[in-house]
């Protein structure tokens, strides 16, 4: 119990409310289903490796969508995937979120003029939490992606179902 | 061999099956074969001894507007280190070509990719469906003629 | 251990103990594809009768992004550049040198010696990387996550030497029809030097953590076997060839720009520790071209002249109507782009024969009679990215 118990005086008892311990619980240990489509994947990948480190925000990568709390949807969304992916979605227990990465799977990215075959944006078939730009994103990007997401787990409720 | 002589020896085997041989003029010098007797041609590139075509590089198929299709074969030799271009015209209509993938086991996903993105039919080809889109995908993207579809399976295709 | 495919079920029943005969029968497993090991999205369809495969049927298309529409749609042959980057993205440099290749060859342009050299130095780096992330991850498919960390490690410094150059990680758009994009930085010389005297004792380190590892050999020795002449007539290419011990690589047997003025070898696998053409001797493959790529590097580092990197790159381009064919040697095997011109400003059809699309229709030959977790090994071992398989 390294730093938390510096914060109260050498006493052992915090008091805090239900939706702040849950909350700082779920975004402390974002599980991620390894969903690697395309050259995103790579820059996942190297997010994950040891420069950028995402273990140290409770972020490591589970090969089951059952086990995963965040799909990060890195890469191109291909119709033929599409449906796919929808299935791991809902495969996936809640509390669940979805942070797009990359300009495909944002909007289409550069196939979205001509791609007969591209799904432009993944968000036509399942519901994105935070969208990260970039072709690709530096692993930079992708971190501020997931704190983008903690926070907004943080500002989570109880009272109202929101994942 | 060179390709003046690789091409002569195959007018003096095929006579008219060979029905232009080009060199002048373009980078890639290449020969025009008919359609039908394709198989018989690459089985003799593949099994003369002088010519032991055993590698074939790539496979493609082209669309060249005015109703006519095409396939591409790029040959090579690991023997003799010689290479070739091989064409062929189809009409539009009914685009129909024997197979080569009893000689060249890889002709067979090339092919494969050729009906999928043009619609051209290999004839006894041992499994000719689609490889890289979805088995009912409406179309030929790669012709020229080709509209995209609106929805697909329910989910918005253009921007 | 391998059984006879085709002595299943009936032919071949168990017995227990105590006389009982067992029946098994096959089934159809699917190895979807979201998997951790397929390397991308690639489904395959494994037909198995317990644990062994008896059939494998590839099913691929999840990532095609139809690259040869794109380039049929761009009004510029140089806007197609940033699209042969997405193909293989892991190789990128040596995308982008193909198409340009192939467009220098529609037009007739010979480019200075100081793009030449440049050009060579950024694919051996993009051949060091691309090697890297492919032995790290296949570590991590046989059950081994050290080597993967390390490796992302050095991987991380070439992407270094790739951002100071042309401000990208990954796809770089550096590679143009007739020169580059930038000149290197003031800088670049060394650092790159320094590189290499960091990376060529780095090789040893992984050989002795992963190459020689006992259960490394036990899982990939013997296991995927994919003999010479079946190679060459399924148009195997890179080290899926070399592996098999076929000594041919397109920078010396069909070669281009000026890989011929330095001295390298060409490593072949040899059956060292299994058989000739196995799983292990694909890896060894590419841990000695590693060796050789930085042999390639220092030299060419030694000797660049200087120059404008920019000057033989065409206003407009516009080349006569005519198709070529050109081939080079990308990490994965030979990279080939046909390249239609109609006399236009855009390409009129641009097919790309990608090496991991060819390499992968094999894999049904080799992975016949193995073990589900053998797929895997052998799987791993082709190297593939969905980005070129699927364009």
């Amino acid at each position: 119990m390294g730093l938390l118990d510096r914060q109260f005086n050498n006493s052992n008892v915090i008091i805090t409310s239900m939706e702040n311990l849950l909350n700082w619980a779920r975004l402390s240990s974002l599980w991620q289903m390894q969903f690697g489509l395309a050259c995103c994947a790579i820059e996942m990948m190297a997010a994950a490796a040891s420069h950028y480190d995402f273990d140290r925000f409770g972020v490591i990568p589970r090969a089951t969508p059952r086990q995963s709390d965040v799909m990060i949807v890195a890469g191109t969304v291909t119709l033929k995937m599409a449906s796919r992916i929808k299935r791991l979605y809902d495969q996936m227990s809640e509390p669940r979120y979805v942070v797009s990465m990359g300009s495909c799977s944002n909007c289409g990215g550069p196939y979205w003029e001509h791609g007969y075959h591209v799904l432009k944006g993944v968000d036509r078939v399942i519901p994105v939490d935070v969208y990260v730009p970039g072709c690709p994103p530096r692993p930079e990007a992708l971190m501020e992606g997931i704190i983008k997401l903690q926070e907004k787990i943080r500002r989570e409720t109880l009272v109202r179902k929101s994942a | 061999m060179t390709f003046p002589e690789i091409a002569r020896k195959l007018q003096d085997a095929f006579g008219d099956a060979v029905v232009e041989v080009k060199s002048e003029g373009v980078p890639d010098p290449h020969v025009k074969i008919a359609p039908g007797r394709i198989h018989d041609i690459a089985a003799a590139l593949h099994g003369d001894p002088d010519l032991r075509f055993d590698y074939l590089m790539c496979l493609s198929g082209v669309d060249h507007g005015r109703e006519t299709l095409g396939v591409v074969y790029h040959l090579a030799s690991m023997t003799h280190r010689h290479k070739l271009t091989l064409k062929t015209d189809l009409p539009a209509a009914d685009p129909k070509i024997p197979t080569v993938s009893d000689l060249w086991p890889t002709a067979n996903w090339h092919e494969r990719e050729a009906w999928d993105m043009f619609g051209i039919k290999f004839e006894n080809h041992p499994d000719l469906r689609r490889i890289l889109l979805p088995e009912d995908y409406p179309g030929h993207p790669l012709r020229k003629d080709f509209k995209v579809p609106e929805f697909y399976n329910g989910m918005k295709v253009p921007y | 251990m391998s059984v006879d495919p085709t002595e299943t079920a009936n032919t071949a029943p168990l017995t227990t103990s105590t006389g009982r005969k067992l029946r098994t029968e096959e089934m159809v497993l699917n190895m979807g594809p979201q998997h951790p090991s397929t390397h991308g999205v690639l489904r395959l369809e494994l037909v198995v009768d317990g644990e062994i495969v008896v059939d494998v049927i590839p099913h691929i298309g999840y990532l095609h992004r139809c690259f040869e529409k794109h380039s049929e749609a761009m009004t510029n042959y140089q806007q197609v550049i940033p699209y042969c980057d997405r193909l293989d993205y892991l190789a990128s440099m040596n995308m982008d040198w193909a198409y340009s290749l192939a467009g220098e060859k529609l037009l007739g342009i010979q480019v200075p010696e100081r793009v030449e050299y440049i050009r060579v130095i950024m694919a051996e780096l993009q051949r060091i990387a691309s090697h890297l992330l492919a032995l790290g991850t296949y570590g991590l498919d046989v059950g081994a996550f050290t080597p993967f960390l390390l490796m992302f490690r050095d991987r991380e410094k070439i992407l270094d030497l790739f951002e100071m150059t042309c401000g990208a990680r990954l796809l770089y758009n550096y590679i143009w029809i007739g020169g580059v994009s930038h000149d290197l930085p003031p800088d670049f010389i060394p650092k790159a030097k320094a590189f290499c005297r960091y990376f060529r004792p780095n090789i040893k380190e992984f050989n002795d953590l992963l190459t020689f590892n006992e259960i490394f050999i036990k899982r990939t020795a013997s296991i995927g076997i994919l003999p010479a002449d079946v190679a060459v007539s399924y148009a195997c290419s890179g080290p899926m060839l070399r592996g098999s011990g076929v000594k041919f690589d397109l920078r010396k047997d069909d070669p281009y720009s000026i890989y011929d003025r330095f001295e390298w070898d060409v490593p072949v696998g040899t059956g060292e520790v299994g058989t000739v053409g196995d799983c292990w001797d694909r890896y060894m493959v590419r841990i000695r071209e590693m060796e050789q790529s930085l042999n390639i590097i220092e030299q060419a580092l030694d000797r660049i002249p200087q120059g404008d990197v920019r000057s033989a790159i065409p206003k407009r381009i516009r080349p006569p109507a005519g198709d070529v064919y050109v081939r080079s040697e990308s990490p994965r095997g030979e990279i080939g782009f046909y390249l239609v011109s109609d006399g236009t400003a855009s390409p009129y059809r641009l097919k790309a024969r990608s090496p991991a699309f060819v390499n992968l229709s094999v894999c049904p030959e080799i992975c016949r009679g193995y073990m589900i977790a053998d797929i895997v090994a052998i799987v791993g071992s082709v190297d593939i990215v969905l980005g070129e398989v699927d364009r």
